[in-house]
């Protein structure tokens, strides 16, 4: 545990508290803890595990099933492919592949600089606008295997700018 | 209660309300294959459907887990339609296109739970083919062993943790395909806060969690012509009959010494002489703390899964437990030495086998802190399964066996109170029996201590009066009661002098190493023997603790006799050189 900060260890106490009248609160300390620090490693999941009294392994359990969950540290930002059957059979994986190929990683890695993480999704709900794509919740449109180079540069030069 | 009618196979019946529908068959005489539930549902995730049956009215439609599925009135149940056999079959066949089948060389042949329920539904060779989930095998860890191409995923294993001890070492991991038990991210048992008790070993239906066999080492050693001391546990006795078609609390120690000697090893002593040692290093150690303002609750120190427990968890509470090493671990330390000086050995050319009810001994024994002058006290530890392998192997006729007795010299000598060491409440009955002579110069006239007596899991509490000195003790075995008892003591609102804690639900009768308790196994035993075997196994160890003459540890004349010519007196210098131990606090999930 020496890896955590004080402060770190403080947060995450307190998120583990913030649902004590709760009957099963470990969804929602587990999503307080992603969206706070982005993923949630064995160490977060053993303060979590003394203070819920729910075993390590149960926990670990839940972290892996769900993939919305992370174990390892999470790009600025997570470019979700949605892979689902209908984005799938207008072509999402083509799309995807383009992505791994200019970012040179593979789907659930993230970029050395640490801009991006690449996720394959199950279907996300947009099959409307099949093949969609989610970044940090902002959604692409039918998206194409074109348009991917022009949707990594967005965000390069929103980095280059900032 | 309630009654609800119900027809199977047509038939109808009257079954009490609230149950499965497995439960009600049986009670109606019919078994449903199952496998991941066990023991009045301590399991039911209904995972594994392998208990499929046809079931229509009452709110069922089609096929239901017949596990989970509760009854209910104007039921029908078909368990011999044959969309139920097929589904079943079929249940069976896919748990076994993912799995090794490597039936023949698995350590559970022959108590393999699978293997049965697939000749039951008459699975077919090789009915699925195609991809296999990626595998694990732990073998890191000193007393467990972990073989992930041997899991169905059936979660007992994940329950008996979590029940026994409150721990929950082992969980579901990923999903789907690739779903696997195991311990936090797919670690060793060896780098996780795991006991090493071997509860999962015994009801893990497949070879997937096993102990970690220790026949080679002792095979190797009476091949090199080393003087082969062998020492039982007490537990053992109780149980090692089952092995061998023994209704469940049959003590065979007679046949069991045969088969040792016939096993070829040079001597065979009982550990009761080592537990009586334990109670007069324990006993002096508890008196001096009771006088001396010592640290107090003092808890007794036999168990090693209760000690890796406390290490992980009580890490600020080791000064509580008694410094004394386990009965087996003493009297592997008194071999090396005095029996070694004594026949004229030298203590390297000893190997000392110890036959226990328990895998985490395993572990106990390869300990820095279990050595004298860099010699280990045991060299190796088998299990009651183990031995009986053994003797199978060799092709003894257990059953036809003359009862023989134990070797008489030096230690041959043993108690009633070194007997009950393997029930819960054993150690603490044991140790008030001697206790209670060392206060008031005189026997305790009941001799037993009932009140401390017990066979399961849980909590018990007496006030024992010696003489006006009033001595408040308790006793727990698995983790989950003995956690309540801990906590108090963290929180100063402890009002107990003494504390007996076991590893296992039940103290050794109940061991990760004892023979499998599997009613489908078991035909000839009652139809609730999940709910009797502890007892019935405890019963035999009391039953010969009342055959004893000498009742008391302090009573032993070979015990006296090793202390006049050897150690002195109970925690002299040389005792605590060669019985006493230490603990370390240890970090659970080390990488």
């Amino acid at each position: 545990m020496a890896k955590l900060s004080e402060s770190a260890v403080q947060t995450i106490t307190e998120i583990c508290h913030r649902y004590d009248n709760e009957n099963t609160p470990l969804m929602m300390i587990l999503s307080d803890i992603q969206n706070e620090y982005g993923y949630i490693p064995l160490e977060v999941q053993e303060i979590v595990s003394k203070e819920t009294n729910i075993s390590v392994a149960e926990i670990y359990g839940v972290v892996t099933f769900y993939s919305f969950f992370s174990l390892t540290p999470k790009g600025k930002y997570v470019i979700g492919c949605c892979l689902g059957t209908a984005c799938y059979v207008k072509g999402a994986q083509q799309v995807i592949d383009k992505f791994s190929e200019i970012l040179k990683i593979n789907p659930g890695e993230t970029s050395e600089d640490g801009l991006f993480t690449l996720d394959a999704l199950r279907c996300i709900g947009a099959c409307g606008i099949a093949p969609a794509v989610s970044i940090n919740g902002t959604v692409y449109p039918k998206m194409s295997v074109d348009k991917v180079k022009a949707v990594i540069d967005e965000y390069k030069a929103k980095e280059a700018a900032a | 209660m309630s009654l609800v009618n119900i027809k199977i196979e047509g038939q109808p019946y009257q079954v009490e309300a609230g149950l499965t529908v497995l439960e009600a068959a049986k009670k109606c005489g019919y078994e449903i294959p199952s496998l991941c539930t066990f023991n009045h549902g301590e399991c039911n995730v209904g995972s594994c459907r392998v208990c499929l049956v046809a079931a229509t009215g009452g709110g069922a439609r089609g096929l239901v887990a017949s596990c989970v599925f509760p009854i209910s009135e104007g039921m029908e149940i078909r368990i011999s339609d044959p969309k139920s056999v097929q589904a079943r079959r079929r249940s069976v066949e896919l748990l076994l296109s993912n799995h090794n089948v490597n039936c023949q060389q698995c350590g559970k042949n022959g108590h393999c739970e699978l293997l049965h329920v697939a000749q039951l539904v008459g699975a077919r060779e090789g009915a699925y083919q195609g991809v296999k989930s990626a595998t694990t095998l732990d073998e890191i860890a000193p007393a467990l062993v972990r073989d992930t191409s041997k899991c169905i995923l059936c979660g007992r294993c994940i329950a008996r943790c979590a029940n026994a001890h409150g721990l929950g070492i082992l969980g579901f991991e990923n999903r789907g395909f690739k779903t696997i038990v195991s311990p936090a991210e797919n670690r060793s048992f060896a780098n996780s806060p795991c006991i090493q008790c071997g509860q999962c070993v015994n009801v893990c239906p497949t070879g997937a969690l096993m102990e970690k066999s220790e026949i080679d080492k002792v095979d190797a050693a009476i091949k090199a012509g080393k003087h082969v001391v062998c020492q039982v546990a007490p537990a053992v006795r109780a149980a090692i009959g089952e092995e061998f078609g023994n209704a469940i609390g049959t003590p065979t120690t007679g046949k069991m010494i045969a088969a040792l000697r016939r096993l070829g090893f040079e001597k065979i002593y009982d550990v009761n002489f080592g537990a009586d040692l334990t109670i007069m290093e324990e006993g002096t150690e508890l008196l001096h703390r009771l006088t001396n303002n010592g640290v107090l609750p003092m808890i007794t120190s036999c168990s090693p899964g209760w000690i890796n427990y406390a290490e992980y968890n009580y890490g600020d509470l080791l000064d509580h437990l008694s410094s004394c090493k386990s009965p087996h671990q003493m009297q592997g330390a008194i071999i090396k030495s005095y029996w070694a000086e004594q026949h004229g050995y030298d203590p390297q050319d000893v190997f000392v086998v110890s036959v226990m009810p328990c895998i985490a001994k395993k572990f106990e024994s390869k300990r820095e802190q279990e050595k004298v002058n860099g010699i280990p006290d045991v060299d190796a530890v088998i299990t009651t399964r183990e031995l009986a392998k053994m003797i199978k192997r060799a092709g003894i006729m257990y059953n036809r066996l003359p009862d023989e007795d134990w070797d008489p010299d030096i230690m041959g000598d043993y108690t009633g109170a070194g007997v009950i060491f393997g029930v819960t409440g054993g150690v603490m009955e044991a140790a008030l029996r001697t206790v209670y002579f060392k206060l008031t110069g005189k026997e305790y006239e009941k001799i037993e201590f009932t009140e401390v007596r017990g066979h399961d899991a849980g909590i018990r509490e007496a006030a024992i009066d010696i003489n006006g000195t009033v001595v408040n003790v308790a006793i727990a075995s698995g983790m989950k009661s003995a956690k309540v008892l801990l906590d108090e003591i963290r929180n100063g609102t402890s009002k107990y002098q003494f504390i007996e804690i076991m590893g296992c639900p039940g103290g050794c009768i109940n061991g990760g190493g004892q023979p499998y308790v599997r009613p489908c196994f078991l035909p000839n035993e009652e139809d609730n023997i999940l709910d009797t075997y502890k007892e019935k196994r405890a019963k035999a160890l009391y039953s010969e603790d009342e055959r004893q003459t000498i009742r008391q540890s302090h009573n032993n004349p070979q015990i006296a006799e090793l202390y006049e010519k050897f150690l002195g007196e109970p925690n002299s210098h040389k005792s605590h050189e060669l019985l006493h131990t230490t603990y370390a606090a240890r970090v659970g999930f080390n990488d």
